[in-house]
């Protein structure tokens, strides 16, 4: 077959166009609907507690808040095990059983979301259910748990990278000065590589913000804010689905756009945060 | 301890799925071949749902595939500089936005469509595929760039010396080189969008639709009959029936993703 170079050009050009468009369409669809809410004088009523859609109280702050407890409580799970598994893995456990665990760990990264959720149901939410008075077993702490062992692979595996990077560097210097394995890896090793590491913990969060089916599954959906552990919570993501799911009136639809470019914009920050940091030290780590 | 929760987990599903695999569970009382053929319809089979899921797959990665290439190949052989830096942010806005952002996106587009110039559109399952596609995009983008990237460099530059033109170096020399990469990209994208559940639920998932009629038409899939079973079983069979859909679902999955994983190790020892 013989293009012409400028034809093979431009057909390139068009498929990273076309790409660059999706990002463009999605953020413009979302803005295009949640317009209304926002410029008019209605986004006050937005951010109250009340979401009472027959008496036209269409209040999202339940959600946002719901969201962040779960998510914090989240990477309260995942960030210390993450921290873990990496030192097991890059060097304190068993050559063998480390590479066990990478592998384990990467194979986390492939189970589908539906069946930890679909496990936990009947298997988490009925030990809490009888183990704690008071409570139906659907509340913050198993949608927090079951979500932390969902986030904990992303950021094992992109830490564990950007570990490695660093590790290559200065492991023949920490040897030169005498420092043991756990020693270098400590005190060296872990500080040098936190612009990697804080990128994984934020990639994390992003996860855990933009999951949909653990919340949905195991969180209990009730519109309120939570007193304990043991209450049911609803998540953003959770609100979108079961808002379109049960065909309300178009009022109600508002503002779950207006979830969407929430969720959309924190998704943009934390990546431009990632991209930052990235750039201003090196390039450390380039996957994603 | 994470390893004891994983092999809990994993072991539950053998455990609880393994009791119900079997012809039963995926056509129920209806006999196989004729299920399969689409003659009988199946009522308590999970058939209906995994033809679905595969359907559905198979239009994501068709229409994701020419413009992941595409803008894959962009960025590693064409674009320098702040267009690079740019498109690459953009692909990684892609890869982070939430998908149940990318199911109200289709949601939205088909609210627009019903205003502006087609009034009976509604949920199906090319909007399905196509949002599905817009979801997987950004993990084939980055698979083929990380391909060609790998490809060292002196590789990359014979075609050029040679005197080949763009295309000629495309296909004849950078394809056949990265393709095992680019393939082992594609079956995770596979395997994320099979497991994706939040962009269908908007997008036109039925629970009881049987066998996909058409592009535009409502499905059944397999991921969706999971949250399905778990909110609203009735009885222990159907218990039983989500615990053998997991176990599928858990296969086919864990197949794809260690077959990514194979094809990508083998990359590793061919250029190191």
């Amino acid at each position: 077959m013989h293009f012409s170079e400028t034809f093979s050009r431009m057909l390139l050009y068009t498929a990273a166009i076309v790409s660059m468009a999706c990002v463009m369409a999605v953020f413009a669809f979302l803005v295009y609907f949640a317009w209304p809410v926002l410029a008019g004088g209605e986004w006050k009523d937005l951010l109250s507690l009340n979401w009472r859609p027959f008496q036209a109280h269409y209040g999202i702050l339940p959600m946002i808040l719901g969201s962040m407890y779960l998510t914090v409580l989240a990477m309260l799970v995942a960030c210390p095990l993450a921290a873990g598994v990496c030192l097991f893995c890059s060097g304190l456990g068993p050559g063998p059983a480390a590479g066990a665990v990478k592998a384990l760990v990467r194979f986390m990264s492939g189970i589908p979301t539906v069946v930890y959720g679909f496990v936990a149901a009947f298997t988490l939410v009925p030990f809490l259910r009888s183990h704690f008075s008071g409570s139906t077993g659907y509340c913050l702490l198993a949608a927090g748990l079951i979500l932390g062992f969902l986030i904990l692979p992303t950021i094992v595996l992109i830490g564990l990278s950007a570990l490695e990077r660093v590790d290559q560097e200065l492991s023949l210097t920490c040897s030169a000065l005498g420092l043991s394995r756990v020693q270098s890896l400590i005190h060296v090793i872990f500080p040098a590589a936190w612009p990697g590491l804080l990128a994984a913990v934020l990639l994390g969060f992003a996860r855990a913000v933009g999951d949909t089916l653990i919340a949905l599954m195991l969180a209990g959906n009730a519109p309120q804010l939570p007193g304990s552990l043991f209450d049911s919570i609803r998540t953003l993501t959770a609100h979108i689905a079961l808002v379109v799911a049960t065909d309300s009136q178009s009022q109600a639809y508002r503002s779950v756009f207006a979830a969407g470019c929430l969720l959309f914009f924190i998704a943009a920050a934390v990546n431009i945060t990632v991209f930052r940091v990235r750039q201003k030290f090196g390039g450390l780590s380039r996957d994603g | 301890m994470t390893t004891t929760v994983v092999c809990g987990l994993l072991g539950f599903i053998a455990w609880q799925g393994g009791a119900v695999l079997g012809p039963a569970l995926f056509f129920g009382d209806a006999p196989a071949w004729a299920a399969i053929s689409g003659q009988v319809p199946v009522w308590d089979g999970i058939w209906p749902a995994c033809a679905g899921t595969l359907v559905l797959v198979l239009l994501a990665a068709a229409l994701a595939l020419p413009f992941g290439l595409g803008c894959g190949l962009y960025l590693a052989v064409l674009a320098k500089g702040r267009k690079k830096a740019f498109c690459s942010l953009c692909i990684n806005q892609l890869a982070s936005t939430p998908s149940i952002v990318m199911g109200l996106f289709g949601f939205a587009m088909i609210l627009f469509l019903r205003r502006t110039f087609l009034p009976g559109a509604n949920t199906c399952l090319l909007l399905a595929g196509v949002c599905l596609a817009v979801l997987i995009l950004p993990y084939i983008v980055r698979a083929t760039q990380n391909a060609v990237e790998a490809i060292p460099l002196t590789q990359r530059l014979i075609g050029p010396s040679l005197g080949l033109t763009l295309w000629q170096n495309i296909v004849h020399c950078i394809l056949p080189q990265a393709s095992r990469g680019i393939l082992g990209g594609v079956i995770l994208a596979v395997g994320r969008a099979a497991e994706d559940t939040a962009v269908i639920l908007l997008t036109g998932v039925v629970a009881n639709a049987g066998l996909p009629r058409g592009v535009l038409g409502p499905f059944e899939a397999l991921p969706f009959t999971i949250y399905y079973l778990a909110a609203e079983y009735r009885n222990q069979s159907e218990l039983e029936i989500g615990f053998g859909a997991c176990l599928v679902l858990l296969a086919l999955t864990a197949s794809l993703f260690v077959s990514a994983r194979w094809i990508q190790r083998k990359i590793e020892n061919t250029w190191s």
